[in-house]
């Protein structure tokens, strides 16, 4: 069954290239969404039953790597060459993150053929979500750092596409653009990164590298050094601090697109890869450190802002970027199956969320703002339950998903060797703005007083979305029970992939007995808590929230305008980069230096010329003295000699 | 001193006084008659080195016919005399007597100093000077070219007319 | 008895006489003649060279030059005829239309 793993990148790529060529000719919009989700599912079929043959073998032999063919093979030295292959590396972590993408992508997809009806790029979208998927999929089943990377760069240009789909409108295409270039800023970091592992290790080959990396001591410096550039390329990837800046502009894109590329599949790549390399973390305790410190200061970061945000989707991406946080926290402290396990719950429930939203805003017929909405829960029942079910998962409400998995990393920060009390305390923090902000939008949009214009006859959406909304919403009701405390079974899973890592990190299992309970309990109450005073100053006193703003204006409007993160970087580095390229890159270097050279070279030889042609006088004896002068000159040097 | 060697010296003189001569003066019908009177210098070289049909061939040829000839057309195109002589000092004049003062050292050295230090004797110049020696090998050795030359002089005349007449047209 | 280095040095004397007056003067007729008094000189080397090694090939070759020399007297003299109908002068100054 291994042997099909090629197969699994094959179909996305199929779909991409002939919807790509021959989309635009189909009329039938059914047959381009069957052929489009067609792919996804049949990868998605594909994972599931390698996955199942997975279980039935011993886990020493989940391992497996196929190769495609040798990509680049070259000789760089006396004895070291550099060669590459395209092969795909079938262990745990990979089908995992292979299910996740291929499933909620196939349901993300089969939603997209309700949301996107009527559009004039219908096959397009489609396409490109292919070539995504593809992209994707290459990242995660990619068996060495150059390939991770080609599906890195995929997803970057994907979400470009994408994201500027409705291309018509300046600022999408602004949103894509800056969705890039910061992606690419951290792209820099993961290149010099990836060269530094090369010229370390020789090979850019998971497999190789991480065997010799196992044989390295803690604290060596080289390590440090690749860590962090690789964790900036994160940073980029997985709107981190300080590059998170795209992220909520990127939700100019269709809702679709929002809630695949930037909720549940690309932005995890950075936690992937965080995850994949764990052996070369557990090595360098100062990234671990850095990665958990800028996990924890982003969730809470993103989550404030989050917090007085108006538009619906703006809040789901401060979201998904503060739960990226926890995410990295979970890395950083040492706990990556619990990363990994709170990546896939979010996933459901992140996905499930956004393509909630995407109901409301179809049904309100484009509109985004929650002070324009209210009361709908009886118009879009299906939307409104599963909706709040994906609320609940998010807040850490037992037994959904959101529970387990954020609880498992909250305590791992609590306990590990790695973690301490205050990102703890940092982290529950976050949860209790998460539970608040999340049911804020949930009581803004669907319960309370009608805010909406009476013409608008919100309906319920078609059933391809709602079929989506609910298998998500399934999922993330039980998603969470692979990973109950003590049973486990995703971190036994997991653990032949990071148990080179764990051992490095030493990390003894302090069986938390009576505190791990406590903390339990502890974060479900803040949680509880933060629903509760959601729901009361929404529902029965809204009039808080005016003496509030009123009270407290620039905190408000801090927090507001999104700490003025995109203003600062505007004023200290895209207006002194635009200053620099027209001031002095174009006017210095390129009109007066290069064009300079260049005419100028042609004016020196011109004058050259000129002097030169003074030599043809025209008159006969002036040639003949030059004979004159030749025959002294030869009979002179041959007396020489 | 033999006879010989005054008469080349007289000759020598003749020939190179008459060169310069040549060389510098205004008139050209001035500068043509020096010009035969170094023919007639040359000729008596010749003589000296014991080659007479080349001597009178000289005369007869050299200074009877081509001389003729540029009499003949410095009459025809009634030239005056060159003005503008006097203008002597220019660069192009220093350059090429620079130039041609400095060759003619060379040339004087390699053939005074490089030369053997025994002197060449005139062995057999008398037998091969005569009009019979050179007949001899001029109608058997050198015979093509000798009627090719006729060839050369054909074309001669025909450009010379071609080139000298009126256009009629 | 003369050597032949003095006739060798007598005409490479009336050789460059010759040269400097082809390269100074500017009526094209004393070009000519100046031209004429190099071939000359050329003759003479000949000349010395066949008496003294005694070989009648040097005489030949002086003939030829001979008749060589007279052709290029003809053809040049009747250029400078077409030249001076064309710009009424042979002055070597003024003809300089292959000038830059």
């Amino acid at each position: 069954m291994f042997a099909y793993t090629p197969l699994i990148v094959l179909f996305p790529l199929l779909g991409f290239l002939v919807l790509g060529l021959y989309g635009s000719r189909m009329k039938s919009e059914k047959l381009i969404g069957i052929l489009g989700s067609g792919t996804v599912g049949l990868s998605f079929l594909f994972a599931v039953l390698i996955f199942f043959q997975m279980l039935n073998v011993e886990p020493e032999q989940r391992k497996q790597i196929l190769i495609l063919f040798h990509w680049i093979s070259a000789f760089t030295g006396s004895s070291s060459s550099f060669s590459v292959n395209i092969a795909y590396q079938i262990d745990q972590l990979s089908i995992l993150m292979t299910l996740v993408v291929t499933g909620v992508g196939f349901l993300i997809h089969v939603y997209s053929i309700g949301y996107m009806h009527g559009d004039r790029g219908f096959w397009r979208f489609f396409a490109f979500m292919n070539l995504f998927i593809f992209a994707m999929l290459n990242l995660v089943l990619a068996d060495n750092f150059l390939l991770l990377f080609l599906g890195w760069e995929g997803v970057g240009l994907c979400s470009y596409l994408l994201i500027g789909f409705w291309y018509e409108k300046k600022f999408t295409g602004d949103a894509a653009k800056k969705a890039f270039v910061v992606n690419r800023i951290g792209d820099f970091g993961f290149i010099i990164g990836m060269l530094l592992i090369f010229s370390t290790f020789g090979s850019l080959n998971f497999t190789t590298v991480f065997n010799n990396a196992s044989l390295l001591t803690m604290g060596n410096s080289t390590i440090l050094w690749i860590t962090l550039l690789l964790f900036v390329g994160a940073i980029g990837k997985s709107a981190q601090i300080p590059l998170f800046v795209w992220l909520p502009d990127a939700m100019a894109g269709p809702t679709p697109v929002s809630a695949l590329i930037h909720a549940a599949t690309m932005v995890t790549a950075g936690v992937y890869m965080v995850a994949r390399c764990s052996i070369l973390y557990a090595l360098s305790p100062v990234t671990m450190e850095i990665v958990a410190v800028i996990g924890v200061v982003t969730a809470v970061f993103a989550a404030a802002i989050g917090l007085v945000q108006n538009d619906i989707k703006k809040v789901l991406a401060y979201s998904t970027i503060s739960q990226l946080g926890y995410m990295f926290l979970a890395m950083g402290v040492g706990a990556f199956s619990a990363g990994i396990f709170h990546l896939m719950t979010h996933a459901f429930f992140k996905a499930l969320l956004f393509l909630g939203s995407g109901a409301v805003i179809h049904a309100m017929h484009d509109e985004q703002d929650m002070r324009k909405m209210g009361g709908l829960k009886e118009y879009l029942p299906i939307t409104y339950w599963t909706f709040l079910l994906g609320a609940l998962a998010i807040s850490g409400i037992p037994p959904f998903a959101g529970f387990f998995s954020k609880d498992e990393i909250l305590w791992k920060t609590f306990n590990s060797e790695q973690g301490s009390w205050i990102l703890w305390l940092l982290g529950i923090f976050g949860a209790a703005m998460t539970a608040f902000y999340i049911f804020r939008l949930v009581i803004l949009t669907f319960e309370g007083k009608k805010r909406f214009d009476h013409h608008l006859h919100p309906h319920e959406a078609p059933k391809t979305m709602t079929g989506a909304l609910i298998i998500l919403a399934g999922l993330s009701v039980v998603g969470g029970f692979v990973g109950i405390p003590h049973w486990s079974g995703i971190e036994h899973w997991l653990d032949p992939v990071f148990s080179p890592a764990q051992y490095k990190l030493m990390s003894g299992e302090h069986s938390g007995g009576i505190m791990e309970y406590m903390l339990m309990a502890v974060s479900v109450g803040i949680a509880a808590a933060g629903i509760y005073i959601a729901r009361w100053i929404y529902l029965r006193r809204i009039e808080i929230v005016a003496s509030i703003q009123h009270r407290y204006p620039r905190i408000y409007r801090l927090l507001l305008n999104k700490y003025y993160v995109d203003e600062m970087y505007d004023a200290t580095i895209v207006e002194p980069a635009i200053k620099t390229s027209e001031e002095i890159l174009w006017k210095i270097v390129d009109v007066a230096l290069i064009d300079g050279i260049v005419n100028g070279s042609a004016k020196v030889i011109g004058a050259i010329a000129q002097t030169f042609r003074k030599i043809q006088t025209g008159v006969a004896q002036s040639y003949a003295i030059v004979f004159i002068g030749g025959i002294l000159f030869v009979i002179t040097w041959l007396l020489l000699k | 001193m033999t006879l010989e060697q005054i008469l080349f010296y007289i000759f020598a003189l003749g020939g190179i006084v008459s060169a310069l001569l040549v060389v510098t003066r205004r008139n050209p019908i001035i500068s043509a008659i020096y010009l035969i009177v170094n023919f007639f210098c040359l000729a008596g070289i010749y003589l000296t080195l014991h080659a007479q049909f080349i001597a009178v061939v000289q005369i007869l040829v050299y200074a009877g016919a081509i001389m003729v000839l540029f009499v003949f057309v410095i009459m025809l195109l009634n030239l005056g005399d060159e003005r503008s002589l006097r203008d002597g000092f220019s660069w192009k004049k220093i350059v090429a007597g620079g130039f041609g003062f400095g060759v003619l050292m060379e040339l004087i050295y390699i053939f005074m100093i490089q030369s053997d230090s025994q002197t060449i004797e005139m062995t057999r110049a008398t037998e091969i000077g005569t009009v019979e020696a050179i007949g001899h090998i001029l109608f058997t050795q050198f015979l093509f070219p000798f009627e090719v030359t006729s060839l050369l002089l054909t074309a001669a005349i025909v450009g010379a007319i071609v080139l000298a007449k009126k256009n009629l047209d | 008895m003369v050597p032949l280095q003095l006739y060798l040095i007598l005409s490479a004397v009336m050789f460059i006489i010759g040269a400097l007056g082809v390269v100074t003067r500017r009526n094209a007729i004393i070009v000519f003649m100046s031209i004429e008094l190099m071939l000359n000189s050329v003759n003479l080397t000949f000349v010395a060279f066949s008496a003294f090694l005694g070989d009648a090939t040097g005489q030949v070759f002086v003939f030829f030059v001979m008749t060589v020399a007279a052709a290029e007297a003809a053809v040049g003299l009747a250029v400078v005829i077409a030249l001076f109908r064309r710009k009424q002068t042979v002055n070597l100054d003024e003809i300089n239309i292959m000038k830059w």
